[in-house]
């Protein structure tokens, strides 16, 4: 296969957009669609402050190298969750992500779960109802609260985060499966700041996996390959699959099912243009927004855990 | 024979078939992997030779 650019030998072949393209000309084409979907979605400028999520896996360093070349103000921020796994799985993805911050000058905050909260995320989970059965949940309350706080605290202007096709569009799928109107609401490209939620963005949303990885290969970011081991199992993973599946069967099916649900929901598929957001009210404790009546569910966790103390 | 590999599994196939017909013997979805031969990534339309091994990475993660 020929590189549509230059005629070379192509690196990698993308069937949904009939391209396939050379390791230099893929190198180009990524941060230059990047930069088509920022503006697009009009996610945010050179002038703001960026904040990016970065877990050390393919996508979040990923997005912080491409946002970095194209002279975007980004920071990153590592979450430190104390998940081992037999694998030093945390361990492993702070020191890659702190690698890669040291070799390209960039600034990096790193929040320790442990030190902020007295406990790991696994042993929360082991601590509370909502991760008895799996730490995913406790894990995922755990990163948006630490993630929003960093940005509100530190004035960052909107939070960037590696999601990429796959991820939009199994999640997308799970909510279709059970037809959770709120989550299908508010799923996109941006999430627009409201009272006291930082805007949140998701660059790489029209990315297939599969070019992250090839991206990040191809650029010589190294990112951990292992996963999580808690992730063994998810749903979100079977989904990819099933996806997959279908757009082997079908090339162009994953694009197509994010982007026409995107447009559907412009259009009022899901609600009725009246219909009004669920208001939010700050968390007596910590002061970051909750829809809940008092305590926000990450200070009720951690109430809870200290009540079964005593 | 060609020697496929993706993480702690080994496949092998007889060489001379493109990379495609190679992952559908061994039951691999081409979009759930990248392929790299020599540390190069390669194609679906590439034909495979002797001896070779083409290490595949898996792309799909989450939880």
């Amino acid at each position: 296969m020929k590189c549509r650019k230059c005629g070379g030998k192509a690196a990698i072949n993308m069937p949904q957009h009939h391209l396939g393209l050379c390791r230099e000309h893929f190198l180009e084409w990524v941060p230059e669609q990047t930069e088509r979907f920022i503006k697009k979605y009009r996610m945010f400028t050179h002038e703001e402050k960026v904040l990016v999520a970065v877990s050390g896996g393919k996508d979040s360093l990923s997005l912080w190298d491409i946002l970095h070349r194209l002279g975007y103000r980004a920071d990153g921020l590592y979450i430190a969750l104390g998940i081992d796994g037999g694998v030093n799985y945390s361990a492993e993805s702070q020191r890659l992500t702190e690698k890669f911050a040291a070799e390209r000058g960039l600034t990096l905050h790193v929040v320790s779960v442990q030190e902020q909260t007295g406990k790991t995320v696994p042993e929360w989970a082991e601590a509370t109802r909502r991760g008895r059965q799996k730490p995913c949940a406790v894990c995922g309350l755990v990163k948006r609260h630490e993630m929003n706080r960093i940005a509100r605290d530190l004035g960052y202007d909107v939070l960037a985060t590696g999601h990429n096709l796959d991820d939009e569009a199994a999640v997308l799928f799970g909510n279709t499966l059970s037809w959770s109107r709120e989550y299908l609401l508010r799923q996109g490209p941006v999430l627009e700041e409201r009272d006291g939620l930082a805007r949140k963005v998701k660059p790489l949303c029209r990315f297939y996996e599969r070019e992250m990885t090839a991206y990040a290969l191809l650029r010589g970011i190294e990112y951990i390959y292992e996963e999580c081991p808690y992730s063994v199992g998810a749903s979100s993973i079977r989904y990819k699959e099933l996806l997959n599946q279908l757009e082997h069967d079908q090339p162009g099916a994953k694009l197509a099912f994010y982007l026409n649900f995107l447009e559907a929901r412009a259009q009022g598929l899901f609600a009725a243009p009246e219909d009004k957001p669920v208001e939010l009210h700050p968390c007596p404790n910590c002061g970051q927004p909750t829809s809940a009546p008092g305590l926000c569910s990450y200070c009720r966790m951690v109430e809870k855990s200290q009540e079964s103390k005593v | 024979m060609v020697k496929i590999i993706l993480r702690n599994q080994e496949f092998e196939v007889r060489p001379g078939m493109t990379l495609k017909d190679a992952l559908r013997q061994c039951a691999i979805l081409p979009e759930s992997v990248i392929a790299t031969r020599a540390g190069e990534m390669i194609t679906e339309d590439e034909i495979l030779k002797e001896g070779e091994v083409v290490k595949l990475i898996a792309v799909i993660s989450g939880g």
